[in-house]
């Protein structure tokens, strides 16, 4: 029975994968490949500039959005858990609702909400809040890790939400019957039992949005390209897809050791906390 | 024995991976007989039966159902039914759809389908109950319905796996007795694996007593409960004193017994199991309801010990006595039926204990 | 003072709130620019229009797109639900030697960033010389969705009881006959919620659409390119808030059914969790 999919993951992913690893390791020579093995693109890649900027901008953003994103989501996560009694589904629901529009309109309205003569300013300067627009909030930064913070939400909450869930309520009852207040109650207990969610939603979120190009490039600015936007460009206009296969490579290497990196340490705590 | 069982299980072995289930199992279960596998949990009985049913194919030996080796033959052509532990009703179907699901199978009308369904839930007393839908029903008509739904395949055996586990003290002991009758008035082969040893002991012509994938004993009740044939099989069916004893041949054929907790007594040939050498026994068996404490002065039996209450449990109709015997360091367990006038007897009083030589159970 | 004391008493409802407003504000705009007469998206309001709605009934090229998207979420989502049920039956039923390892990989598309899914399969479609066309996006789409099908349906797989298949085979019953009798109805709400939801996927995806579409351009593809000019914006907001009503008047749809079946089989419909679990 796993046969099928088997077969289609390994025909459709791991023969792509492995593709685009001996990609990466050709070059283009204008219009023709040249299949011979070099490292060529990755020295590129790592000595020019540009490229290194954007790796490690990429890098820096996700890891941004992520910290704001499971920080923002994890009181919405314990509130459903612990607050609500009745019509857990509904509130989930509720939650997921704004994500079954186009991502695409989603992140083009943040643009609309965020920008120069925006929702947002509009509304600040009608209620005098602001006398002129604030031009920090787009096309740099902040905008892309607002943006994503909100594309992210409910594949940060759920997990958390489900390893919230999973924490048997008498653990919780024991540690305040043994004298824990609700602050040493929720660090001691509560935090280390959901750690596995909040490691699952932080790698859920994390890994993807270094893969992102909408953003970027919708709300981003030149302040806000990544790294993924390079690695487009290099398939489409500037046709040179090996170097595009090797940035694709490269991030994707630098993005599974740091994953592998909070996994383990997400390890070490919870193992240290029990 | 007849020549022709129903069931014929030689020299059954079954191994999951390096565990071992079933260790050489033979049994013959008659036509018509209301047999169980008794068993502690992990013994191999559950194996076994699904053995039987075809979920399992024994890793060698064969079984054989009717005459027919069923090597091979999966469970959906074998002449047997089961009833699960869990009843395992489909949720999605009503009650007749439940009893009337595997006739869709056979080549009948539909009236005929429905005739037969009433005539399963009149025999299991669900009358009325057709049109309900599986969570409507409490445990007990769960267990009635999935009972129904495997009657109504007209098997050659029923197989049943700890069906009334799931229900309530109460409930059970009133399953235990309607399935009974019911197996008799159907007269098909009623094969029930329990580890509940009062549960065998009421329902049961015969029981497998099964210990580690190994078969200990098959008797009837009153044969298991009085001769049972180990000590392991003796503690595992009601409670049982074990106490030092020595035995010597007497010249009848019989044996004399020296019991320094008790005192000596003759065994008479006929009472002692064959192939058992005096020099064999070092330990006997007595139930708690074969020995007496004497209240009166007046009250005398065959042989007479005397010891000291230790401690008494109260059950309502019995009370259970800890007695201290003489030149045994283990307490011994005196039953007494709570009948008027009988008070419970203090710890410290010194009684004097009754008892006779058809009190002791010897093992081979 | 009674507002300050009650924020703090409850200033978990207050931040769960606040989240909610958060999670819904560039969604609310939808709709209200939709009906907006100005072309320019800002604030203040001009006034009510349909206009914008009238403008997309008269565009083909939307017309082929939507065509295209639909065809392409129709498909996915009956291949990945048919490939994640062989997968979450697998996985709950059997054991077999490196099922983790197979397991894992199969959900991996789930992690991966999708440029880097869609750039291999470019590369390797490329390498072949297979044109793109609708097929290229449904066999990358696939690929996403399978994962999501698994997810959901192991847990449908999860609350099966096996001695239900077991006493249907008992009772004489085909393995065929069994499925058909007594695993699929009981797993059909979790096929529903997986067709659902892939379809919803394939239909909103755009990275790997981008990619790999050929001539045949997809929803968002198209919406991508309409975004480039100002004029088009409003009808394009105009075409979200009908994709948005869509997409929860499905989800409302398919947990509906849901909680029905839950119900019919004496489960409590408000466990078991929503969509995604």
């Amino acid at each position: 029975m796993i046969s099928p999919p088997l077969l289609y993951a390994l025909i459709m992913l791991a023969a792509p994968l492995a593709m685009v690893v001996t990609f990466s390791f050709w070059s283009q020579n204008y219009l023709d490949l040249d299949t011979t093995i070099t490292l060529k693109n990755y020295k590129e890649a790592w000595s020019k500039p540009i490229y290194r900027v954007l790796i490690l901008r990429s890098l820096n953003i996700s890891i941004m959005v992520t910290l704001v994103t499971v920080l923002l989501a994890f009181p919405m996560a314990y509130f459903l858990s612990f607050r609500v009694k009745r019509n857990k589904a509904l509130w989930l629901f509720l939650i997921t609702i704004p994500f079954w529009t186009s991502y695409l309109l989603r992140v083009f309205l943040w643009k609309v909400i965020l920008g120069y003569n925006g929702v947002l300013n509009s509304a600040l300067m009608g209620l005098g809040i602001i006398d002129e627009p604030m031009t920090f909030i787009l096309y740099n930064l902040n905008a892309v890790v607002i943006t994503l913070a909100h594309a992210w939400a409910p594949f940060a909450i759920l997990p958390i939400f489900v390893s919230l869930e999973r924490i048997d309520r008498s653990l919780l009852e024991a540690a305040e019957d043994l004298g824990d207040g609700p602050f040493r109650r929720f660090f001691r207990v509560t935090l280390p039992l959901a750690m596995p969610g909040v490691i699952a939603s932080t790698l859920i979120v994390m890994i993807p949005t270094v893969g992102d190009f909408i953003t970027p490039k919708l709300v981003g600015g030149t302040d806000g390209l990544m790294i993924s936007n390079m690695i487009q460009i290099q398939f489409g206009k500037a046709n040179n897809a090996p170097l595009g296969a090797a940035l694709a490579i490269a991030s994707m290497v630098i993005v599974g050791s740091v994953s592998l990196v909070i996994f383990i340490a997400g390890r070490w705590f919870r193992g240290r906390a029990q | 024995m007849t020549q022709n069982p129903i069931i014929d299980i030689k020299n059954v072995h079954k191994s999951f991976g390096k565990v071992e289930a079933l260790k050489g199992v033979n049994l013959r279960i008659e036509e018509g007989e209301f047999f169980s596998l008794l068993g502690p949990s992990g013994c191999g009985k559950t194996t076994l039966l699904r053995m039987i049913a075809g979920f399992e194919e024994p890793t060698s030996g064969a079984v054989i159902i009717g005459g027919e080796p069923m090597m091979g033959i999966p469970a959906n052509k074998r002449p047997t039914n089961m009833v699960f532990q869990s009843y395992a009703i489909f949720p999605h179907l009503s009650v007749s759809d439940n009893v009337g699901y595997g006739l869709a199978k056979k080549k009948m009308s539909r009236s005929e389908i429905a005739e037969e369904v009433n005539n399963a839930l009149a025999m299991v007393d669900l009358v009325g109950y057709g049109d309900r839908s599986a969570h409507e029903l409490s445990g007990g008509q769960r267990q009635r319905v999935a009972l129904a739904r495997a009657l109504v395949m007209k098997p050659r055996v029923v197989l049943l796996d700890e069906p009334l586990s799931a229900l309530d003290k109460k409930l059970r002991e009133q399953m235990q007795i309607e399935l009974r009758e019911l197996q008799q008035s159907v007269g098909i082969t009623f094969i029930l694996v329990t580890h509940d040893q009062e549960e065998a002991l009421i329902m049961s012509d015969r029981i497998a007593v099964l210990f580690e994938g190994e078969i200990a004993q098959v008797a009837t009740p009153q044969t298991l409960y009085q001769q049972p044939v180990n000590e392991r099989v003796a503690s595992f069916i009601g409670v049982m004193n074990f106490l030092q004893a020595q035995a010597t041949e007497s010249a009848d054929g019989g044996l004399g017994l020296e019991i320094p907790a008790l005192g000596d007594v003759a065994i008479a040939k006929a009472a002692r199991p064959e192939d058992l050498p005096a020099a064999s026994i070092d330990r006997i068996g007595v139930r708690p309801e074969m020995l007496t404490i004497l209240f009166d002065e007046s009250d005398h039996a065959e042989c007479e010990s005397e010891g000291v209450v230790v401690g008494a449990s109260y059950y309502g109709d019995m009370t259970y006595y800890s007695v201290q015997l003489p030149e045994t360091e283990e307490l011994t367990t005196v039953s007494m039926r709570n009948t008027a006038g009988r008070s419970i007897v203090a710890s410290g009083t010194k009684v004097r204990i009754g008892w006779g030589a058809d009190s002791i159970v010897l093992f081979s | 003072m009674r507002l300050t004391r009650f924020l703090s008493k409850n200033w978990l409802l207050t931040y769960a709130a606040l989240y909610v407003a958060f999670l819904y504000a560039p969604v609310i705009l939808l709709p209200l620019f939709a009906f907006n007469e100005s072309t320019i998206i800002a604030f203040p309001l001009t006034g009510f229009t349909t206009k914008w709605f009238t403008v997309l009934f008269e565009s083909t090229a939307l017309h082929q797109a939507v065509k295209n998207s639909l065809i392409i979420g129709v498909v996915t989502a009956v291949l990945s639900t048919i490939l994640g049920t062989c997968a979450a039956r697998a996985m709950v039923r059997f054991g077999f030697p490196f099922k983790r390892g197979i397991v894992s990989f199969i959900m991996l598309p789930l992690v991966l960033p999708e440029i880097i899914v869609a750039v291999a399969l470019l590369v390797l479609l490329m390498q072949l010389g297979f044109p793109l066309s609708i097929w290229t996006v449904i066999g990358g789409h696939v690929l996403i969705c399978v994962p999501f099908s698994v997810a959901i349906l192991s847990s449908a797989f999860q609350g099966l009881d096996k001695n239900l298949e077991e006493a249907s085979l008992d009772l004489g019953e085909t393995g065929w006959g069994t499925f058909r009798r007594v695993i699929f109805p009981l797993i059909l709400p979790g096929v529903i919620s997986s067709l659902l939801i892939t379809f919803t996927i394939s239909l909103d995806e755009f990275i790997i659409a981008f990619f790999l579409t050929g001539t045949d351009v997809t929803l968002p593809v198209y919406i991508w390119s309409q975004l480039r000019f100002p004029a088009k914006l409003p009808s394009v907001m105009a075409l979200g808030t009908i994709l948005l009503v869509l997409s929860v008047l499905l989800l409302v749809l398919g947990e509906w059914f849901r909680r029905r079946s839950a119900k019919q089989q004496g489960l409590d419909p408000a466990s078991g969790g929503g969509f995604m679990q």
